[in-house]
């Protein structure tokens, strides 16, 4: 129990209301504003998690979203969320939070057991070993010991929007640098987006230690203008994730704490998709740790968060603090510290000599300091109680020279890193700064300037005067969008104050470890065993030791391990480079990804024209090719089979309706028209009379064949082709692109009229009649209305075209309406129909009649490689006069092979027999059982009383009348080729 | 997230467009004058380029046009947009 | 030094002082029989096999960043062979039978884990389609099962199998062998094992240009020097066109990025590989031993080589991801990336001899390179020393797109690569 509530301070909180939590079961109270890692600080809580790999017990590192211990699971039930960071959670009335990995609880962990074998289990242990019985014996407990908290059972309460905006600068970031751009862009006359990722804007102002008062004075009253400005669109908790093409960003807007009780279909969280023509980057800069033994110990903490806990939260982290730091920031910070009520006891500062002001003011203000000299060791378990400085050396430890200094608290400061991560996701390039040491911009690659932090300056005059000049560099490129300016790299400034290059402190002896990235236990000797291994690149050290890869990816430990190897390998961190900056620069939920893009809005699914009439009728929907279809009809109590069948036996008995609206429309009109589609089908369509209609079949340049429908000729420049139902919009589109980028001298439109028309297919001996009570205006008599022929007239008062096409073999007509009097039409031919006993009939009994009659159903007799030839189709390609579209790649050497996969016809030796889809003919070569084709549609056919099927099959045509083996899971069936065609193959019945 | 400037509409995002692949390969024919190693290398090889590539794209959730476009396939810059009948624009061909 | 359980006990008490480099940190020499462009798996599993099978050691692996940084270290970590074509089905059975043994036999443990892949039906058509898969596997010699929604539901609990689901489930194809291996381990397993063979393994060494003399390889020129070499073999995967322009040829490839991303780690939650249809979600989604979710879907449909992510598939990935598994909906997406995949026609590979004598090449493999590494390196490595096709590699020829018989998994069986 160390931090504590200081009596006074605090600007983010209202201590007049108090807010009630619990962490792993315990009750507490913090206050309105607080987050839950302040109020947990302030509640003296020291152990939040356990680390992943050793189960060390941890305290909180950081304030932001840089913390990489302070890992928490939130809520419960269906809006229960893992792996949050305690530092970004807002505290809310009855939030409860627990650690995660931990068991059976934070304090007593059984996993720890690993922190007394960690001398065995160096990074990429697992590698070396496991080989006997095998790595499949001892993954089950790897697996059961990773990972850190708990996945959600239940589907998400939440909702999650995405928006869009477009503006002339956007600023991410809205600390001084931020709002200098902002506030400097917005006057020039821009619009601007500023994002900052708190609730509050201000930044590091908010609590950090730069006591030039008139810039202060500057930078919060930027803050009130950016707010009020009516050019600037301030979104707040909005962390930008990622920077993409184009100056694309997206950021994700927390609406709510997350966990938190929704309020209705309020979104949780909004993900903003940016579109800006400038950006200014003012993201900050995130204070580095130190690497000394045992550095993980709760009560060790970044100089600047406990700093930020104090300002903000009026929490105190401790009661006596030890600095230790090699950059003069750190002593400002120790010295807020001491104005805000904390005891600093000493200051460790590895650097020798002059360090200029500071040090003398540290012991003017009566701190003890202690140059040349580093944390050594630091004791305590659960707590800090003390630290072990001695003198540094790079080289060696003398144990016996280490001074005990008692404390509860170590402020660490290896100086700052630039918060880069978006600038390089944008594509620009980082550099290695000697003076700063630090990574920071370089050329970029987009219209992007980097300001205040993230691009190395830490002083607010410097933020301030940055932010103007890339606001006002952004502006004038928007005025003459001229090339893209980029910033003289030579040209910055060496940093005020030199960094000094120590990021770690010498092991005080052989089996202590130094942390650098807390997180995943990655530790100083990882490093150094990675270059012993040859695992120097930066890539391969992330890979094998996890360096990096935890939930804080690196935010504080990247450049500190790169800082180990380059020690370990004796080159420069420059030399070592830094691994990639992958997005997004912060988790984000799956759910604000998708969107609405759930359940039903997820792959919308289209409806029929009439719909409701269906779902009236009893109809079973299936997503048929991303409709919802009726599959069959089912009465009270009827199974799916009986359903079918009964559909079936009424159709041909009598009559049956067919809802066909999806079935493709493709208008296509012009004086080039049947030239057009000459070449769009295989076989030939200016030969069509006018009034008449054929079947065509399409192919795509690699002569496969990819939809086949009826065509009619509605003028002599004027055709509409019909296209299966799930190949309408892709069809349509092929013709599109072949008239744009082929044959671009063709005087063609084509338009996808499938969704004007509802198509109804009514077939059956009985149909005629049925249609004869409701057409006007046309000849229905077998005298007038031949098979596959066309006409147009009226059909229950609306304007119709009616087809004479048979799908099922039966006499049939194909009604086409107007969609809007789909669903009159509809209930009229039922009603119509009712006299005759007429029956809906679904996909099912649909596919079941044309595969009696042996028509192909493309996709499924069909595949990616079926020619024409294969479905018994091959004449236009020998005698055709014109080219047509896949012509040439049917006439290779493959596509002449006469032993290639026919369609035909199987029937099983036993009537009663369906052969399984799916299942394969096999051939029996010397090398044993080898696929000769497979089933690709069988159905029990009512009207025959037997088993159907249709197959392809390797050389099936010139087979016919040969039994083959059908082989299915183990079981083989023998059966006859035949011809496709089951039923009446004079097709006496179309023309009853 | 690319913005691609439709020459008829204007720029929109990427997912408004499809990309139809390399631009300005011609159609060998007449079907029995081409051989098959001619046919393979229409359909099959591509320059694949490194750099800017030349290839056609359709606003298909717009106006439904194909056009040409210049684009660096390593940085994604586009470098022009052009009609679909037009030449690959001068100084951007290697 | 023999990895094993004793040595790193041993090591454990020595402060682990005593590993040696993995791989030596070869200088180039300017004089190879063989020259291997790409030091990513393919590349340093065909140097392997040279020198283990072949018995030829004077070999360098030139890799113009760091070994195995291309789509070896980018890709979704999934083994699998339930393949349609015999062609396919023996050379990646192959492949994975190598998998089944390689952590011993490379004395490297690349974690293979054989959790079971199955693939989703999502319709009574996509099941008519697994079905035919199921039975070319069999056929093929492949383990291959077919499951039951409540089969699927009892291996992956977090599924919506409901049929109120947008993509409902009506059963899986599974392949019980199928799995992940930690895709970093294979590179630098078999970089170890090569390298302990004697072969040379050159980082940071860019090939930029080849000599060639009379329509034969004499070598090639790199960023550190000119190399002298017989026999120059590619695997390049996404830059083997920029390659072959050196040599003056094209490929019949395009290159794309293919995203893949991972979540932040959970406690285990999901013990099967999955995957949905192109038609469904096209998602395919695991989980690593390290507790996070990885999960891949489709290509980004333009051209590239920019080895990063896009926000528009990475969107439609998560959408579909949590369609399938509604409760995902609040884990977190962590890291996400690309890597540039080299897409065949037929998203069959090629391996095969070049226009240029001694010239090989080995690409194509599109999406589905990771799982081919074990029998991708042993095929090449044959055809390379024998200057003749591997039998299970030689249906991957250029010819078939001269002559048409391409093997095309997704036309047949709507599974690509």
């Amino acid at each position: 129990m160390s931090g504590f509530r200081l009596a006074e301070g605090g600007d983010a909180i209202e201590r007049e209301r108090p807010v009630a939590f619990s962490f792993n079961g315990r009750a507490y109270s913090g206050y309105e504003g607080d987050t839950l890692a302040s109020a947990l600080i302030a509640s003296g809580v020291d152990i939040v998690g356990r680390s992943f790999k050793y189960h060390r017990p941890r305290g909180l590192l950081a304030a932001g979203n840089e913390e990489p211990n302070g890992i928490v699971q939130l809520g419960d039930g269906a809006r229960s969320t893992p792996n949050l960071k305690a530092t970004t959670i807002p505290l809310y009335e009855g939030l409860a939070a627990s650690s995660v990995n931990a068991w059976p609880s934070v304090d007593v962990d059984f996993g720890a057991v690993n922190n007394a074998l960690k001398r065995f289990l160096p990074a990429g242990f697992y590698y070396k070993t496991f080989f006997w019985p095998g790595w499949e014996a001892f993954e089950p407990f790897i697996r059961r010991a990773a990972g850190l908290g708990r996945a959600p059972h239940e589907p998400d309460a939440d909702v999650y929007d995405h928006q869009h905006a477009h503006c002339d600068v956007l600023v991410v970031g809205g600390g001084p640098a931020g709002l200098a751009a902002a506030v400097t862009a917005a006057d020039a006359g821009v619009d601007v987006v500023l994002t900052d990722d708190r609730a509050t804007l201000g930044g590091a102002l908010l609590w950090d230690t730069d006591e030039n008062p008139e810039a202060r004075a500057q930078a919060a009253a930027l803050a009130t203008r950016a707010v009020a400005h009516d050019r600037i669109r301030v979104l707040k908790r909005a962390t930008v994730l990622g920077h993409y093409d184009h100056n694309f960003l997206a950021a994700c807007e927390r609406i709510k704490p997350s966990a938190s009780p929704g309020a209705g279909a309020a979104p949780a969280e909004r993900l903003w998709r940016l579109r800006a023509r400038e950006v200014v980057l003012a993201t900050g800069a995130i204070e580095r740790p130190m690497a000394f033994a045992n550095n993980d110990r709760p009560g060790v903490m970044l100089a600047s968060a406990v700093l930020e806990y104090a300002r903000r939260y009026g929490v105190a982290c401790g009661r006596r603090a030890v600095v230790f730091a090699n950059n003069d920031h750190a002593y400002r910070t120790a010295f807020a510290l001491m104005d805000a009520g904390l005891e600093v006891a000493t200051i460790v500062d590895p650097r020798e000599g002059d360090i200029g002001g500071v040090a003398a003011a540290a012991s003017a203000r009566g701190v003890d300091v202690r140059q040349g000299s580093v944390i050594s060791n630091v004791i305590g378990r659960a707590r800090v109680r003390g630290v072990e400085v001695g003198r540094f050396d790079a080289t060696a430890t003398d144990e016996k020279a280490l001074q005990r200094i008692d404390c509860d608290l170590a402020l660490v400061s290896a100086g700052w890193s630039p918060r880069v991560h978006l600038f390089a996701q944008s594509g620009g390039r980082v550099a290695f700064d000697d003076s700063r040491q630090a990574f920071v911009p370089d050329a970029p690659a987009q219209a992007v300037r980097s300001a205040g932090g993230c691009n190395g300056a830490y002083d607010l005059l410097s933020c301030l005067s940055e932010g103007t000049a890339a606001a006002e560099a952004a502006c004038a490129r928007l005025r003459d969008s001229g090339a893209l300016a980029h910033r003289d790299v030579a040209g910055r400034a060496p940093s005020a104050e030199a960094q000094s290059p120590i990021f770690r402190a010498p092991l005080p002896h052989a089996s202590a470890k130094a942390w650098v990235d807390f997180q995943n236990d990655v530790t100083t000797s990882d490093i150094d065993l990675a270059a012993r291994e040859n695992y120097r690149s930066v890539e391969h050290l992330k890979r094998y030791t996890t360096l990096g890869m935890a939930t804080d990816q690196g935010k504080t430990s990247n450049v500190n391990g790169f800082a180990v190897m380059a020690a370990s390998c004796g080159v420069s961190i420059g030399e070592v480079g830094t691994t990639k900056f992958r997005p997004p620069y912060e988790p984000v939920t799956l759910g604000a990804l998708a969107g609405r893009r759930r359940d039903a809005a997820y792959h919308p699914i289209r409806h029929l024209p009439t719909h409701d009439d269906q779902a009236a009728l009893g109809a079973t929907f299936e997503d048929w090719g991303g409709w919802a279809r009726p599959t069959c009809y089912p009465n009270e109590g009827e199974s799916r089979a009986a359903a079918i069948n009964r559909e079936i036996l009424a159709t041909r008995g009598r009559v049956g309706l067919f809802e066909a609206s999806p079935l493709g429309k493709i208008d296509v009109r012009g004086k080039d028209a049947a030239v057009f589609l000459d070449r769009v089908f295989v076989n030939t369509a200016s030969t069509l009379k006018i009034g008449r209609a054929r079947y065509g079949v399409m192919a795509n340049e690699h002569g496969v064949v990819v939809d086949d429908g009826v065509f009619f000729r509605l003028a002599e420049d004027h055709f509409l082709c019909s296209t299966t139902s799930g190949g309408a919009d892709r069809m349509a589109a092929s013709m599109e692109e072949w008239l744009q980028c082929e044959w671009t001298d063709l005087d063609v439109f084509v338009t996808n009229v499938t969704t004007c028309w509802a198509t109804f297919a009514l077939a059956g001996p009985l149909s005629r009649d049925v249609l004869g009570k409701l057409a006007r205006d046309v000849d229905l008599s077998r005298q007038a209305f031949h098979h596959m022929s066309f006409t147009e007239g009226r059909v229950a008062d609306a304007s119709a075209r009616i087809a004479r096409v048979s799908f099922t073999g039966e006499l049939a007509f194909e009604i086409s309406v107007p969609a809007r009097s789909a669903g009159a039409v509809w209930r009229a031919l039922m009603e119509a129909g009712g006299e005759f006993d007429i029956a809906p009939y679904g996909i099912e009994a649909n596919l079941v009649m044309r595969a009696e009659k042996g028509f192909i159903h493309v996709g499924a007799d069909t595949d990616g490689l079926t020619l024409p030839q294969d479905i018994g189709f091959e004449r236009p390609i020998k005698t055709k006069k014109s080219d047509f579209i896949g012509r040439r790649s049917m006439m290779r050497l493959d596509a002449r092979r006469n032993d290639r996969l026919h369609f035909v016809g199987l029937k099983a030796a036993d009537n009663a027999t369906v052969l399984p889809v799916g299942a394969h003919i096999v051939d029996a070569d010397g090398n044993g059982r080898r696929s000769g084709g497979y089933v690709s549609s069988s159905y029990w056919s009512p009207t025959l009383q037997c088993g159907i099927a249709l197959a392809r099959v390797r050389a099936g045509r010139a087979r016919t009348g040969e039994t083959v083996a059908v082989f299915d899971d183990g079981r083989t069936f023998a059966a006859e080729i035949v011809s496709p065609c089951f039923l009446d193959p004079d097709g006496e019945r179309l023309d009853r | 997230m690319l913005s691609i400037v439709c020459p008829f509409c204007g720029p929109r995002d990427e997912t408004e467009f499809r990309c139809g692949g390399e631009s300005h390969i011609a159609r060998p024919g007449p079907p029995d004058a081409v051989t098959d190693e001619a046919w393979a290398d229409y359909l099959f090889y591509r320059d694949n380029t490194k750099g800017v590539q030349f290839e056609r794209w359709v606003h298909a959730y717009g106006c439904g046009l194909w056009f040409n476009v210049a684009r660096n396939s390593v940085t994604h810059e586009i470098l022009a947009v052009y009609e679909m009948t037009d030449p690959k624009p001068h100084g951007l061909v290697e | 030094m023999k990895y094993s359980a004793l040595n790193l006990l041993r090591q454990g008490f020595a402060g682990h002082r005593g590993w040696p480099a993995a791989w030596r940190n070869a200088d180039l020499k300017s004089d190879y029989d063989i020259v291997i462009v790409g030091g990513g798996g393919h590349g340093l599993a065909t140097a392997y096999y040279l020198a283990k099978e072949h018995g030829l050691s004077n070999i360098a692996v030139l890799e113009k960043g760091w070994i195995g940084g291309g789509n070896t270290g980018r890709n979704t970590t999934v083994v699998r062979s339930n393949y349609f074509y015999p062609e396919s089905a023996a050379f990646y059975d192959f492949s994975l039978k190598l998998y089944e043994g390689l952590s011993r036999e490379l004395n490297y443990n690349i974690m293979l884990s054989q959790r079971g892949m199955m693939m989703l039906a999502h319709s009574s058509h996509d099941l008519e389609l697994l079905k035919r898969s199921r039975n070319a596997m069999l056929l093929n010699g492949v383990d291959a099962k077919l499951l039951t929604p409540d089969e699927v539901k009892a291996r992956a609990p977090a599924l919506d199998v409901s049929r109120k689901a947008r993509h409902p489930i009506w059963g899986a194809l599974m392949q019980e062998r199928g799995g992940v291996a930690r895709h970093d381990a294979v590179a630098w397993g078999y970089a170890r094992a090569a390298s302990a063979l004697g072969v040379d393994i050159v980082q940071n060494c860019e090939v930029v240009g080849f000599d060639i003399v009379a329509g034969r390889i004499k070598g090639v020129r790199t960023r550190l020097g000119e190399v002298k070499a017989d026999r120059v073999a590619l695997a390049a995967a996404g830059h083997s066109s920029v390659l072959a322009r050196m040599v003056c040829f094209r490929l019949p490839l395009y290159s794309y990025a293919l995203q893949a991303f991972v979540s932040e780690p959970l406690k285990p939650v999901l013990d099967t590989v999955i995957a949905s249809p192109a038609s469904g979600t096209g998602v395919y989604v695991s989980q690593s031993d390290k507790g996070e979710l990885v999960v891949g879907s489709a290509l980004d449909l333009y051209g590239s080589y920019a080895q990063r992510g896009n926000l528009p598939i990475i969107e439609e990935t998560a959408a579909g991801l949590v369609s399938l598994f509604p409760s995902f909906s609040r884990l977190r997406l962590l890291r996400h990336w690309a890597g540039i995949v080299d897409v065949t026609h037929d998203s069959t590979p090629i391996i095969d001899r070049t226009p240029i004598d001694g010239l090989y090449v080995n690409c194509g493999w599109g999406t589905g390179g990771f799982k081919a590494i074990p029998g991708g390196g042993a095929t090449f490595a044959h055809l390379i020393a024998r200057d003749a096709p591997h039998p299970l590699a030689a249906p991957f020829s250029f010819d078939r797109f001269r002559t048409g018989a391409l093997i095309d998994e997704a036309a047949a069986a709507g599974i690509a690569h």
